[in-house]
Parts: structure tokens; sequence; C-alpha cells
């Protein structure tokens, strides 16, 4: 260990040296697969010797931050930027990002899948190509059910996670049925509520751009949601978000466990969880209204308007969302660890099915969300957790706190639909709702 | 019996300066103990203080995945650089303000505290359209530039107080032997007042150090000290502590060190003019 670790500062001290070339300078998170591209990056260099690769990792909100204050001054800091699906439709009706018209004859656009590709277009111009998608599943312990005598059905519905949760929990062996999000953001408990208020017919906002907080589809989720996480979620759920419920259920202390199909490869590695062996997954619930609670996201790559170095980030972010990427990761990395969810030659593979137990039922999740069709009723938005406006961000954590609250028990459910409701009209007033 | 009343007040109070010590150090101490396990023993539910696997393996992963000493020399030039520069500047204000004062220098003092009051985001655009377009945007100099201005008013707020305390008639004295301004407060007034400089001097570095608005937001690749090495062990999907605590251990290590054997200078500094 100790060599390693020499070998380490000796690497880290290279790494420190400057180098010569255009240099493309990517913003990107601190997510598993960036990390991997990150580390692998050095075949694009060795293939690109006039380019140089410069990395600035930063935590989702700061980046979030720092590249929109970059971007809307023109500041042109960045090359490359890792932006969500929220974003991409925004920032490009604002002119921030470059139509991406360069990426190679043989990077099969074609291969992208329909559903992912179609929320990073804007007036018939591709703006960001993916580089991992995600929806949203049911993740659960298979002795966990066998135990409690239940067989989880591919397709479930509310009321048998309610019962199945019920039935897998032990609060004294501190096993808990079932992990949600609690932590109030508009990526964190608002994206997951708003997957499950679609599954029960409610909206953010009627054709007319009104709120509806105060409709009885909202009361249902959000008391199936309260109900769920008070009787059989873990002590301080209002403060857990993906990582809190990760570490809970991969040291074996939830039962069921509903959140990003990312999460897939997490729970079945042993080297990360406890219970690798005894997950199965299952179609995010319904409640018999022909939509089900799984959202749709995807990590994307884009070039930022103020570039310099257009031509050179165009042929980095062509590189890392190819097919030839992914067999450098499945050569290097595994099979089972390539960036999920972007193209369909990927789920055309046998030996990736079979290396991921996780693989068809991400596949299947990410194509029956559907952003511009997201619940029972129409909608005048685009977007499956989130609503694509630019004011959804500060109001969907601001709905977020309140829905947080209720699982805290700090007010009821009806409370915190009242306050959202009037968040939201004094929101969408003050932006000039609605919009012609 | 007196003297066992007195020895029972001091341990009474010994007790609490270590229970109050402990208390603020143990989150540092957490975090170096997390930096030492691994993800899932650093969020486990029933966490162990001592008894877990000893591993390395985060600070071999950090050393790897980030140019730790890019990072850390940034560090040390924005900290130190804007310390010295900020001193250039403070040095003079401050003898001006404490050896000939007017009827305005308390309230150009408060006002220069109530620099301070201001949130840093209420200032954000306009600094940042301006290194745009002096093209500071991601290098040193911009930083020690706006550290220097950031922490002004506690370097002369500190210099004035203890300048304060030096009998005016040792620069008199200089005067009468035909002493002008400049080398009055270079050969006078600096050899007296150096513990109090040097302490201003350490903890201004120590500010810089840690300070993670500015820092953050106006670096990208090239001068990012090491509070954004810190930021970016955050992970929206993945577990990350042990290799953030890892991150952090390594980042406040140095000025830890720093602060360990300069702490007399620094609570000589800080408490100067406190008792009188």
């Amino acid at each position: 260990m100790i060599r390693r670790l020499t070998t380490s500062i000796c690497s880290a001290l290279l790494l420190s040296m400057p180098v010569a070339a255009e240099t493309v300078t990517i913003a990107t998170v601190n997510n598993g697969d960036m990390v991997t591209m990150k580390n692998l990056s050095k075949a694009f260099t060795d293939a690109n010797p006039d380019i140089s690769l410069e990395w600035v990792t930063l935590e989702e909100n700061i980046l979030r931050q720092r590249v929109t204050t970059d971007i809307a001054t023109g500041s042109g800091q960045y090359d490359v930027v890792t932006i969500g699906t929220y974003e991409v439709p925004i920032w490009a009706r604002q002119g921030w990002l470059e139509p991406l018209n360069n990426l190679g004859e043989d990077y099969d656009l074609d291969d992208i899948l329909p559903s992912i590709r179609g929320g990073l277009s804007y007036q018939d111009n591709l703006y960001a190509v993916p580089f991992y998608a995600e929806s949203s599943m049911v993740i659960y312990r298979t002795d966990l059910m066998e135990k409690a005598g239940l067989a989880m059905p591919e397709k479930p519905t509310w009321d048998f996670i309610e019962q199945a949760a019920k039935a897998m929990t032990n609060k004294d062996q501190g096993v808990y049925g079932i992990c949600l999000r609690g932590k109030a953001g508009w990526g964190e408990n608002t994206a997951l509520i708003t997957s499950i208020a679609n599954s029960f017919g409610a909206r953010w906002f009627d054709e007319q751009w009104k709120p509806q907080f105060n409709t009885p589809e909202w009361q249902k989720t959000l008391e199936v949601y309260t109900n769920l996480m008070l009787k059989y979620g873990p002590p301080g759920a209002s403060s857990n978000g993906f990582n809190e419920n990760l570490a809970l259920f991969q040291t074996g202390k939830c039962g069921i466990w509903i959140d990003a199909t990312v999460a897939g490869s997490f729970v079945t590695n042993p080297e990360e969880s406890t219970v690798a062996d005894k997950v199965g997954f299952a179609l995010a619930p319904d409640a018999g209204l022909g939509k089900r609670a799984n959202w749709l996201w995807a990590w994307n790559l884009a070039i930022p308007s103020s570039t310099d170095s257009k031509a050179a980030a165009e042929k980095f972010v062509s590189w890392a969302t190819s097919k030839g990427y992914l067999d450098l990761v499945a050569q290097e990395k595994g099979l089972a660890n390539v960036p999920p969810g972007t193209r369909a030659s990927l789920y055309a593979n046998e030996a990736y099915l079979k290396a991921a137990p996780f693989a068809q039922m991400t596949l299947d999740s990410i194509k029956l969300a559907n952003p511009n069709n997201p619940t029972v009723k129409p909608v005048p938005y685009v977007g499956v957790q989130f609503v694509a406006i630019p004011e959804f961000q500060g109001l969907g954590t601001a709905v977020g706190q309140q829905f947080s609250a209720a699982v805290a028990g700090n007010v009821t459910p009806a409370q915190a639909l009242k306050t959202a409701q009037r968040l939201a009209e004094r929101t969408m007033r003050k932006a000039g709702y609605p919009k012609n | 019996m007196r003297q066992s009343q007195l020895l029972r007040q001091k341990m009474v109070y010994s007790l609490l300066a270590w229970t109050v010590g402990i208390a603020i150090f143990f989150p540092i101490l957490w975090t170096v103990f997390t930096s030492f396990k691994t993800e899932l023993e650093a969020v486990a539910t029933e966490p162990s203080f001592l008894m877990f696997d000893w591993t390395l393996e985060n600070y071999s992963t950090v050393f790897i995945e980030s140019r730790y000493f890019t990072h850390f020399w940034n560090s040390v030039v924005i900290s130190i650089g804007s310390s010295l520069l900020g001193l250039l500047i403070a040095i003079p204000a401050a003898w001006a303000m404490a050896f000939v004062p007017n009827k305005r220098t308390k309230d150009v003092l408060m006002w220069m505290l109530s620099t301070k009051m201001l949130p840093p985001v209420g200032v954000l655009v306009p600094i940042y359209l301006l290194f745009r377009d002096f093209d500071l945007l991601d290098t040193k100099l911009g930083l020690v530039i706006v550290m220097t201005l950031i922490n002004l008013p506690i370097m002369i707020w500190m210099l004035y107080t203890y300048f304060r305390e030096i009998p005016s008639e040792v620069l008199e004295a200089a005067r009468m032997d035909g002493a002008t301004i400049g080398s009055e407060i270079v050969h006078v007034l600096l050899p007296i007042a150096l513990p109090g400089i040097a302490s201003t001097l350490l903890l201004n570095i120590i500010l810089s150090w840690n300070e993670a608005f500015w820092t953050l937001i106006l670096t990208a690749a090239k001068a990012a000290p090491l509070t954004a090495f810190i930021a970016s062990y955050s992970s929206p999907e993945g577990l990350f502590y042990a290799k953030l605590s890892a991150a952090s251990t390594l980042a406040i290590a140095p000025i830890l060190i720093i602060g360990w054997f300069s702490q007399k200078q620094l609570v000589r500094g800080l408490t100067f003019g406190a008792v009188k």
C-alpha cells in the first residue's frame, strides 16, 4: 500500500506539470462514469496529440452555478460542459450552446435512444449528446421478499409496494421496508415525488400554466409518499438523498429502494455492496392509470457558445459518447461498467445484458418515460420529473422543502400542498405566465 | 484551604477548556479518521471510532485522480501573495489612523468593517465581469487581488489595534531626529510592531487558504486552489465521504501545521488590547 501511495504521489507530481497543445477545458461532476472518462481520456489525447485536456470537477450545484455564470457572461472558461436534460433545451433557446453538427461520419446518431435524443434537441438541432442516461426503477432485496412470502411482480402497483414494505420492515433489526428520497431539492425529493405524482395523474400545471397542487391527485400522491416514509422508512428519512439511501441499501438496511437505474451497478457490485447477490429489479410502480412513476434523466456533454476551441471540443464530445468509447470502457473496466442508457446497440449486445442484471430493466424504464407526455392529463411543459422552464430550479427546491417538512412531521401533507400551491402561484405570476 | 479551593477552580476551568477544545476539534478529528475508512464504513449507520479496517486507499485515489501539488502551490501563492500585498496597504493605513487620527477615523474604520457584512454573492456579477474584461479569470493574480480586498478590513483593524498600543512619543522622537514618514514606519514602527504584524500575516494566510466562495467561482483549471480540490470529490451519484475526507485532510494539513507552530503569535495578536 505504501508503495502504491508513493507511486500515486509521483503521478500527481507528473500530472501537475504543464503541457503545450490546444487545450480543451471540461467541466464535469464527480460521478463514477465521469471519473472513468477522465481516467481513460489518455486514449483520446494519444489519438489527438494536438489537443490537451484540462478537467474541472465540481459538486453538482457549484458546477451549475459556475457554468451558468460563465456562459451567461460569455467568459469562455469552459469548452465542454456536463449538463442535465433539464438545462439543454433552456440553454439552447438562450443561444448559450453550440449546435453539434460535426460529430463524425461513424458516430451513428440514430443509435442514440430516441427518448434521450429528443430531450437534447431544439428547433431540429442537436445541442448536447448523452454521456449516460437513467430512468428510475424498484430495487429490492430478493431474500427479504422471499422471507415475507411475497414475489415482486415485474410491474408492481403502489398497493403492492406498501404491502411488501410493511412485510419487510423489521425495525428491531434495523431493516426498513422502503427507502425513498426525502432530502429537499429539485433534483432530489422533488424529482421522485413528481414522478410518483405522474403515476397518480397529478401535474404541476394545467394547460393554462395554473398550478395544480390543490387537486385530489396531489393529495393522494403526498399521502402515499408520507405514509410509506413515516411507517416503513428509516429514521431521519427527510434528509436522505440518493447517496444516503444507496449506503442504507448497500449495508442491508432497506427492503425496497425506488431510485435511479444507475444504482443498479452499485448495489450489484460485491466490492461495494453487502447484498450484491440478493438484489432484484422491477419497473417503477403505477396506480392503474397508465403512467408509471419513473423519470428520465441524462448527463450530457455540450459545448458552450463562448468557447474558442469548438472543433477540438466537438472532437472530444464525439469520442466520449461514441460506440468506440463504450468498447474502451468494456475492455478496461468490464462490460457491466460502461455508461448506461444511451445507445440501442449496447442493449442489443447479449453479453452486456448477461453481465449487467439491471440492463433490461434500465432500457424498459427509459423507453416508458415520455418527457412530452409525462402524466395522465395534458400538460403545457416538457419534462418527466421536472418542468423545463428556468423558474423550476428555484420553485422545485422550495416545493421540495415543503415535502421534506411533511416527512419530518413539521407540517401535514395538506399544509405542505397548500404552501406549495401558494409558492407556485406567486412564482408563475412573477414570471409572467401564461406566456404567448 | 484557600490553596485547595484555587486548585479545584483551576481544575474545573482546565476541564471546561479541554471539553470546549475537544468539541471544536472533534469534526476535524472525525474527518481524519473517515479518510482512513472504506466508503461503506464511512457512511455506516453505526459508525466506528477506531475499530475499523484502516486503509490508505483513499489517499492513493486522491493522488492519482487529482493534481494535488498544483492546487497546493496555487493555495500557497494566493494566500501568501494576498497577505503580503494586504500588509503593504494595511500598514500605512493603520499607521495613519492610529497616529494621525481625525474626527472621521472611527467612521472610516466602521465603514471598512461594514464591507465584511455584505454577502459576497451580492457583488458576484460585477466582479466576474471585471475579471472577464481584465482577463483575470482563472489567474492567481486575480485571486491575490480579490483575497487582498476581502481581508483588508480585518488586517487594518488588527494593525490599528496593535499600533494604538505603541506610545506615539517613540515616533515623535524619531521625527525630531529628522526621520521621514517612510523611515519612521520602516525603521521605528515596524520593529516594535513586528509580533502584531506577524500575527496579522498568519491570520490572513489562514483566512485566504480557507476561502471557498471566490476561489471556487473565479477559477477553473489553472488557478484553482485546494478548496476547489476538495469540492471536486463531492458526488451526486455514488459514495464519496471517505475520499472527500482524504482530500480535506490533505488540504487542511499544511495550514494546521503552520497554525500549530505559530499558535502563540496568533493568540497574542488576536487578544492584543483586549484587556486593558
